[in-house]
């Protein structure tokens, strides 16, 4: 098994966080891992997908899907963690500094464990989009940060789910560090009118897919 | 299917994924700790380590302090792998802690092999993530 060609590159100048980031030695071939931590069983704190329990400012949204492996069958009681920013575009951390007001009702961090099909959902609000000090007038597109546990250890993921028709896609060094333009599209989200739900919530799909185990 | 492409876990990962009894997965076990540093030899305090041990099944998580530090407490065995996650890292990095020298891959170059090698310590041992730079540790592509 070889890094997946569609991830972005270690080294990537445009987004400048890379420079002094990224190996400069090759990586070195090793056998698959075995096993893995679906940590659906574990339950670190409190499982919680809703993130809208305090009543947070902001337009309230679910975001459901499924995780499948790459031979699109679903992974179940698997682990999802989530976390993002207001409505505002600030994150609840010591280190953001984008002087958009926090909300007091709106922690950001959310986990949930898939079902017997793969399915997860999350309630929570739209995040917002904000600068970050990349490039001159940088902003980030609205984005919700997804952990995937996946079915073993290899197939560990951390990505970003975006928003369709963001018009900051564009602009921004880290959606397009992803360099195939149809695999940028599998980080973006659906509306569905379907199955958003009457004078409550806009509805977003977002299935994400993690490597088959390398074995079979 | 193709994957879903990775992206960086960014600087507020902490929201997210740390939790109180993440690092400490076997409390009779074994405490292994060191730093995360960047290529300028500097402290990289959003990084999240997480190791894992097939037998006995382990998983330990543990983010970055200001000082770039993070610690498990796992059982001790032949070789614990880990992942490595951090703002400007786009994909996370996997590298080995190598308690018996047998479970360095062969493919591990001579001279880079004492960097999947933990330093026994009074307090347990050390074993610090170098992701660029002098004494790189060794990644693997997985």
């Amino acid at each position: 098994m070889t890094t997946y060609s569609g991830d972005p590159p270690y080294d990537f100048p445009d987004y400048k966080s890379t420079a002094l980031r990224h190996p400069k030695q090759p990586l070195i071939q090793v056998g698959p891992e075995r096993g893995g931590p679906a940590l659906g069983h574990l339950r670190p704190g409190e499982l919680c997908n809703d993130l809208t329990k305090d009543d947070p400012l902001g337009e309230r949204i679910t975001v459901t899907g499924r995780l499948l492996d790459s031979d699109g069958r679903p992974i179940a009681d698997s682990l999802i963690e989530i976390w993002q920013a207001n409505a505002a575009g600030r994150y609840r951390h010591k280190s953001d500094n984008w002087p958009a007001p926090l909300d007091p009702n709106f922690q950001g961090g959310g986990r949930a464990v898939t079902d017997s099909e793969g399915r997860y959902e999350f309630v929570t609000i739209k995040p917002g989009p904000y600068p970050w000090g990349n490039h001159d007038n940088a902003w980030r597109p609205a984005h919700i940060h997804f952990s995937l546990m996946g079915r073993t250890f290899d197939s560990r993921l951390v990505t970003q789910m975006y928003f369709p028709g963001d018009p900051l896609f564009a602009y921004d060094p880290i959606f397009n560090s992803v360099r195939d333009p149809k695999l940028r599209e599998l980080m973006v989200s659906r509306f569905s009118m379907d199955t958003s739900q009457e004078n409550w919530a806009l509805a977003y799909e977002f299935d994400i897919v993690v490597d088959r185990m390398p074995w079979e | 299917m193709s994957s879903t492409p990775s992206q960086t876990v960014g600087p507020f990962l902490a929201i997210g994924l740390p939790w109180d009894e993440g690092p400490v997965a076997d409390p009779d076990g074994i405490r292994v700790y060191g730093r995360v540093l960047d290529g300028a030899g500097e402290p990289v305090p959003d990084a999240l380590v997480e190791t894992w041990q097939p037998e006995p099944a382990t998983f330990a998580r543990c983010a970055t302090d200001d000082d770039g530090r993070w610690h498990v407490v796992v059982p001790r065995t032949p070789y614990v792998a880990v992942h490595v996650f951090a703002r400007g890292l786009l994909r996370h990095l996997t590298t080995r802690i190598c308690f018996d020298e047998t479970t360095i891959p062969d493919t591990v170059p001579i001279d880079r092999r004492e960097t999947l090698l933990p330093e026994e310590a009074d307090d347990g041992y050390r074993f610090d993530i170098r992701i660029q730079g002098d004494r790189e540790t060794v990644f693997f592509d997985v």
